[in-house]
């Protein structure tokens, strides 16, 4: 293991502790918290892991639709999902 | 911006990074873009938890850290003009002009649909491996992993070594397939000490040949799949199933481009001459997209590719009879883990294709092309732009996918807009 820092931000205004360097998809799972609802109302959370499918879409820093298993997280960052 | 680079790379694993790396010893300056935040591509991607192996420190560094390379990390493709790729990263949009350009895009998961797959918990094989180097937790949670292909080892691995139980790899290859693979391993030494570090790690890990998840069960999340060994049906409950049937080229930029692309099975990859060069002359291309092969020939076409884009023939002369070496080992991963008929009548009628626009296979009835069948049912129309669902339809052998038209992923609508920079004519249908 490395010595790791961490990061807090917050998901749906929980606050949340990860690793420095992790995803806000990871963010969120740590939560436990849902990603998002399909067009008719099932609920998804990430697939492919890699950008490709959009499964893992999400509000960053108040800008929607960004992909969650793309973006690293920093300190203070604001995420909610379900939208 | 606005910059010149003699030789840029799209993508930085390992093609990538041996292509920066060999276009620099000839004095060349190289650009080096991903869309993801740390270089290192599929194999090597930045774990958060644990160290990288040398191999990848080193490939990692000797180019990024190089003075003649400038590494643009989440910078994405949205737009291509002869000699010239449009970009943006969090921040802006810039044009980057070239003399030669070397498309090292690499490949992702084959996903195909069954009943249940679109439930959370559900994730690609390679696809909680990435999530899980991201920080994604798995400590204490179950985790099955199925599908197909050497990739399911390394995702396994992944998943213990972050802490989960790891309750078996179903392979959906015949055990008499995957016995004559492994001995044929040591014509490939690299490989076979691969796999034997990842049957190490795996001590204790069933390893199940013949078996196929039939359906994944839960109401708003996994509780219990459904498998089909030789020893008929049985149903395990579990919080993950990491699931993935092999890899498939990431030819979208390439085809934009106007590359010359060939038909492996269902999918295409991009066509070159043993220079790594495409049909176009400026254009090259290197590692998974040109075929699946794996991190060793990704490594060697990779450097031909850096060193042919920068005129040294001769030094990427040297190199061929490793490649042809690198890329027979692509031809024993298709024969040896080619898909089982009962893979193909997974999806039941109402089962979704498109997980973006929520498109059932039966909707599909009746349409005998994807453009009919994206205008009436709005399949491959959603955000990922056809990509998981076009390359399920193309393996089921519906149709496949037509013509890539931009912007290769969402731009953001600022880039967009701004025209001095965005040449108009590539956002029209
Ligand atoms: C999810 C997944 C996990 C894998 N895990 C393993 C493993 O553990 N062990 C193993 O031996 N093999 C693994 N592989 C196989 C892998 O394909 C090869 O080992 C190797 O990484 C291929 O190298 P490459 O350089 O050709 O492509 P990649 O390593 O895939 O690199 C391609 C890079 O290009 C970037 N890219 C693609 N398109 C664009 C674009 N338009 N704009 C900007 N950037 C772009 C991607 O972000 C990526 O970083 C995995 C594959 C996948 C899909
Ligand atoms: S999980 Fe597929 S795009 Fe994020």
């Amino acid at each position: 293991m490395n010595a790791i820092s961490s990061i807090r931000l917050f998901v749906d205004d929980q606050p949340v502790d990860v690793p420095a360097g992790a995803s806000v998809a990871a963010a969120i799972a740590t939560l436990g918290i849902s990603f998002r609802r399909s067009v008719s109302g099932q609920w998804r959370a990430p697939l492919c892991g890699m950008g490709v499918c959009f499964e893992c879409r999400v509000r960053i820093d108040g800008i929607a639709q960004q992909r969650a298993c793309m973006c690293p997280v920093h300190d203070g960052m604001r995420v909610s999902t379900h939208e | 911006m606005n910059e010149y680079y003699d030789v840029l790379v799209v993508g930085a694993g390992p093609a990538g990074l041996a292509a920066a790396q060999a276009a620099t010893s000839h004095g060349a300056r190289v650009g080096l873009i991903d869309a993801q935040a740390t270089a290192g591509g599929q194999v090597w991607r930045h774990d958060v938890r644990h160290a990288a192996p040398s191999l990848a420190r080193r490939s990692i560094g000797g180019a990024l850290t190089h003075s003649r390379v400038d590494w643009l990390a989440r910078t994405q493709v949205v737009a291509v003009e002869t000699g010239s790729l449009f970009v943006e990263d969090p921040r802006r949009g810039s044009r980057l002009d070239y003399g030669a350009l070397v498309l090292a895009t690499g490949a992702r998961e084959l996903l195909l649909p069954f009943p249940g797959w679109t439930l959370p918990g559900v994730t690609g094989a390679g696809g909680l491996q990435a999530l899980a180097k991201q920080g994604w937790p798995l400590a204490g949670r179950r985790v099955l992993i199925a599908g197909s292909g050497p990739l399911l080892l390394a995702a396994a691995a992944t998943a213990k070594r972050h802490g989960a139980t790891v309750l078996g790899i179903y392979e959906q290859a015949g055990a008499d397939a995957v016995r004559r693979f492994a001995g044929s391993l040591w014509r490939w030494p690299a490989k076979a000490i691969q796999a034997a570090l990842l049957r190490g790690q795996l001590a204790g890990v069933p390893y199940r040949c013949g078996s196929v998840v039939r359906r994944a069960l839960g109401d708003s999340t996994l509780r219990t799949v459904e498998l089909e060994g030789p020893h008929g049906i049985e149903q395990v409950p579990c919080d993950q199933l990491a699931i993935g049937y092999g890899l498939l080229p990431n030819v979208e930029l390439a085809q934009l481009l106007g590359c010359e692309l060939r038909w492996e099975g269902a999918h295409p990859q991009v066509s070159t001459d043993i220079w790594q060069q495409t049909n176009i002359d400026t254009v090259y291309a290197a590692g998974e997209v040109c075929g699946i092969g794996g991190r060793d020939s990704a490594r060697v076409e990779g450097a031909i590719a850096g060193h042919a884009a920068a005129g040294a023939r001769s030094a990427a002369m040297a190199l061929q009879p490793r490649r042809r070496h690198a890329r027979a080992f692509a031809e024993a991963l298709r024969t040896r883990f080619a898909l089982d008929a009962r893979v193909y009548a997974l999806a039941t009628p109402d089962t979704l294709i498109c997980r973006c626009e929520d498109v059932a296979l039966s909707d599909m009835d009746g349409y005998t092309d994807t453009r009919s069948a994206k205008l009436a049912t709005r399949c491959g129309m959603g955000a990922c732009q056809g990509r998981i669902c076009g390359a399920a339809l193309a393996e089921l052998g519906r149709f496949s996918g037509g013509g890539q038209r931009p912007p290769l992923f969402p731009a953001r609508l600022s880039t967009l807009g701004d025209t001095d920079f965005f040449p108009l004519a590539t956002i029209e249908e």
